[in-house]
């Protein structure tokens, strides 16, 4: 009995049924790769909220701890390159849409364009932030490395944001809990610039092989769902940039 | 062969292993190590958590060694606290959280739907190496010292005081974190996208059904414990952050985070274990799941209400007498569920044809020692008892009574139970029998003293106590001797059998799930063609007619 299913088995195993170069044995059709794929981003996308989501506990708890600080803290961020690094990253997340989009209609030199305008936005993104760690840095705001709270002690220290904001001074204890804030907005924003930096890895890869052809014969699953994690880390942003910029402007 | 009786089984004296296998289908260590293959990647992980549990094991012995005596005879108060803190991370994090999903739902679940593969087999294997790569950063955690804040990593004793590995042990457990996340993901996005045809979510074997609602936690609440780790990592490195009171942060806040992650993981430690006794009750009272639908679903509730009771661990750490009064009503809830599981299974047994196979002796060991963990749980859970009992070995003796009487024993259950489907070859049965029953003795010989020691007062987590307590310590220490003997027993003769075993046969259980249906060991791709559903989970009959029909084939021939 064994013997007859062991090469029956055998037997039906060699056969296998024609389909595109990039599906993947183990499906039964494209249509059920891509659904499989894309609800698997999906579902790390959800993983990836919850990930985020303990920094923004954490960080609403501070705030309403140390709110004074916060708020101090908030000011001496610059509101000029956050804004302008928020548009980077709307304007990067259109045209990696219509890169989906390209690819969707298979057009290899519109696709190849947009991924790598979307990698040069990227890039400008974290340049942006690098210029504004480097501010932080040179204003003694990197706790545990290189801070002062003399800021928030006397914030008519800082005649630019005290023009702006006329802070009052805080008490020692309150000052220090800056060092809490900018702890936090260096977690949260590093988070989020090590999901750029993996993006951005991941578009270099895609680039070259977008200008092999891969994405414009039809199978655009890794195109849609590099979009939805790309998306997704905007989103990140776009609730990064009020909690930490804007809530306290006045 | 008549058809009188219930069960016709197979000659397996003319079964043969079939030569085309996924074992035999390439050959050398790169062909393992670069695989795809579901089963394949569930046999790496068998071993590698093998070779965890028995580190955990050695360490478990070093604690039982010295609590043989009330002074700190072996090791110094330092040295016991960086043991236990291992133990208990190794046994948590590497092999009670991947035991069941990554080995045994590894390899059955894609053949339990009918599926190739899981969904992403890259990914899988990714699991496993982000497994071993936590396991690689454990063993240098030990070598370069230890590290001694308990498993549970309490801030401000981990952010603040301490000065032994944290980092590294917490880097460990982040990256041990994501291995369990791509796992539960994988299980998740297999189980809704690659059923075979007519396979519906109410034919679903209900192993996959617990696992799917265990991978719901790993997804949902794994992450966050990742963040609070680095958290704490970050912590130390900047000695400036969130949870420790001389920087401004809140240790309360580390606990909130920790156990809404961990207190989920107790049941992802504990569903897939459910789902094995399921699937064996079933098989070996040849009937099916009494009430399924209410297991299946019993299964998720267990997840949902999971998430909502972490703060019971927090009862006496400052949280609000009204938070503690919500989350020790939402603790009782559990039980629930948990109850319509064991009262299920009980009626499954109601007037099946019991036999008492070795994955069954198991499987009742089980639901004994579930049951008392369960129930002790219920005593924790009620905010008045715990502020007595917390702290003590009474909370020792409950959570072991849990995860090895109730995980390890449905661990070996299942190992037993799918061994002739992985291997093709039986495990010698008058052994295994004597192995489960000394494991179940060892283990009540351990544990039951704690409890009793818990309600006397002895705290846990120290090296020396007070001499009346030694009696009882004597007792466990013993028995953990005994306990030690039952794991061993299973690596010998499991080993043993690998080349001396009787051949299986397709389905030496007569079980019905698709995976008794295709040969042992099953090809690289689960089956030759996608099997259509056409039958209910758990049909004896539908099988008895399939035998029924090949006999007459047979005939014919």
């Amino acid at each position: 009995m064994s013997k007859s299913t062991a090469t029956a088995n055998g037997a039906a195993a060699e056969v296998h049924h024609e389909h595109p170069p990039y599906q993947r044995h183990h499906f039964e059709s494209v249509e059920q790769q891509a659904d499989t794929t894309n609800f698997a981003m999906w579902l790390f996308l959800l993983t990836e909220i919850m990930f985020f989501g303990g920094l923004f506990t954490a960080y609403l708890i501070m705030r309403n701890w140390y709110y004074p600080a916060f708020v101090e803290a908030s000011h001496q961020l610059n509101i000029g390159w956050g804004t302008a690094n928020t548009g980077v990253l709307i304007v990067s997340s259109f045209t990696m849409a219509m890169g989906v989009w390209s690819a969707e209609m298979r057009k290899k030199g519109m696709l190849v364009l947009f991924l790598s305008l979307t990698w040069i936005l990227g890039m400008a993104f974290l340049g942006i932030k690098s210029i504004e760690y480097h501010e932080k840095w040179e204003k003694h705001h990197v706790p545990g490395l290189h801070w002062s709270d003399a800021s928030f002690l006397n914030p008519a220290s800082d005649p630019e944001v005290y023009k702006e904001y006329h802070d009052k001074p805080l008490a020692p204890d309150m000052a220090e809990k800056a060092g809490m804030y900018f702890f936090l907005y260096f977690a949260m924003t590093g988070m989020h610039a090590l999901h750029m930096i993996i993006g951005i890895s991941l578009l270099t890869f895609m680039i070259f092989r977008a200008r092999a052809g891969a994405y414009t014969t039809g199978h655009v699953t890794y195109v849609e769902n590099f979009g939805l994690y790309w998306h997704f880390v905007d989103i990140i942003w776009i609730f990064l940039f009020p909690l930490l910029y804007l809530i306290s402007r006045h | 062969m008549s058809a009188a009786t219930i069960v016709s089984l197979p000659d397996q004296s003319t079964a043969r292993i079939p030569k085309m296998n996924f074992l035999t289908k390439e050959n050398g260590l790169l062909s393992w190590l670069l695989t795809g293959d579901h089963k394949r990647i569930a046999t790496l992980y068998l071993i590698s958590i093998t070779f965890f549990f028995f580190i955990g094991g050695a360490l478990a012995g070093l604690i039982r060694l010295e609590l043989l005596t009330p002074q700190t005879s072996l090791m110094a108060a330092d040295t016991y606290n960086k043991v236990f803190t291992m133990h208990g991370v190794i046994m948590v994090f590497l092999f009670l959280v991947p035991s069941v999903p990554a080995t045994i739902g590894n390899f059955v679940i894609p053949l339990m739907v009918g599926a190739r593969d899981l969904a992403l087999p890259k990914i899988n294997l990714l699991s496993w190496y982000l497994y071993i790569i936590a396991g690689f950063m454990v063993i240098y955690t030990m070598a370069a010292g230890g590290v001694d804040t308990g498993w549970t990593f309490t801030s401000p004793l981990s952010t603040h005081y301490l000065n032994t590995h944290v980092i590294s042990t917490g880097l460990a457990i982040f990256v041990a974190g994501f291995s369990s996340i791509f796992t539960g993901l994988n299980f998740i996005v297999t189980i809704h996208k690659m059923r075979a045809p007519g396979m519906t979510w109410f034919r679903l074997p209900l192993f996959v059904w617990s696992n799917y609602a265990a991978s719901i936690l790993m997804v949902l609440g794994t992450p966050v414990l990742a963040i609070t780790l680095v958290l704490v990592v970050l912590e130390r490195t900047v000695h400036i952050g969130v949870f420790d009171p001389a920087y401004g942060g809140d240790p309360i806040l580390f606990q909130h985070l920790f156990w809404f992650y961990s207190h989920p993981a107790v049941y992802i430690m504990i569903l897939p274990g459910m789902g094995v006794i399921s699937e064996v009750v079933s098989t070996f009272s040849r009937k099916r799941v009494f009430g399924y639908t209410a297991v299946a679903f019993s299964s998720v509730a267990i997840a949902v209400f999971g998430f909502f009771v972490w703060a019971h661990h927090m009862f006496i750490m400052g949280i609000s007498n009204y938070a503690a009064l919500v989350f020790s009503l939402l603790t009782m809830l559990v039980a629930v569920p948990s109850a319509i599981k064991i009262f299920n299974w009980a009626f499954t047994l109601y007037k099946g044809s019991i036999t008492f196979e070795t994955p069954m002796l198991y499987a009742f060991g089980f639901m004994g020692l579930f049951t008392i963990g369960g129930m002790t749980g219920v005593f924790l859970g009620t905010t008045g008892t715990d502020i007595h009992l917390t702290e003590t070995y009474f909370i020792v003796a409950h959570f072991h009574f849990v995860m090895v009487g109730g995980m390890l024993m449905a661990f070996l259950s299942g190992i037993h139970f799918w061994w002739p489907k992985w291997t093709g070859r039986m495990y010698p049965e008058k052994i295994s029998q004597f192995a489960a029953v000394v494991t179940f003795i060892g283990f009540n010989f351990t544990f039951f003293p704690q409890f009793i020691l818990g309600t006397l007062g002895m705290p846990r987590r120290y090296a020396a106590y007070p001499p009346e307590f030694q009696a009882l310590n004597v007792f466990s220490t013993a028995g953990a001797t005994i306990l030690g003997v039952g794991y061993l027993l299973p690596i010998l003769y499991l080993t043993w059998s690998l080349k001396y075993g009787a051949v299986a046969g397709n389905n030496p259980w007569q079980a019905t799930g698709l995976e008794w249906q295709t040969q042992s060991p099953p090809l690289t791709e689960n089956f030759p063609v996608i099997p259509i559903m056409d039958h209910e989970a758990y049909d004896y009959e539908w099988l008895e007619k399939q035998n029924l029909a090949r006999l007459r084939q047979e005939e014919v021939v």
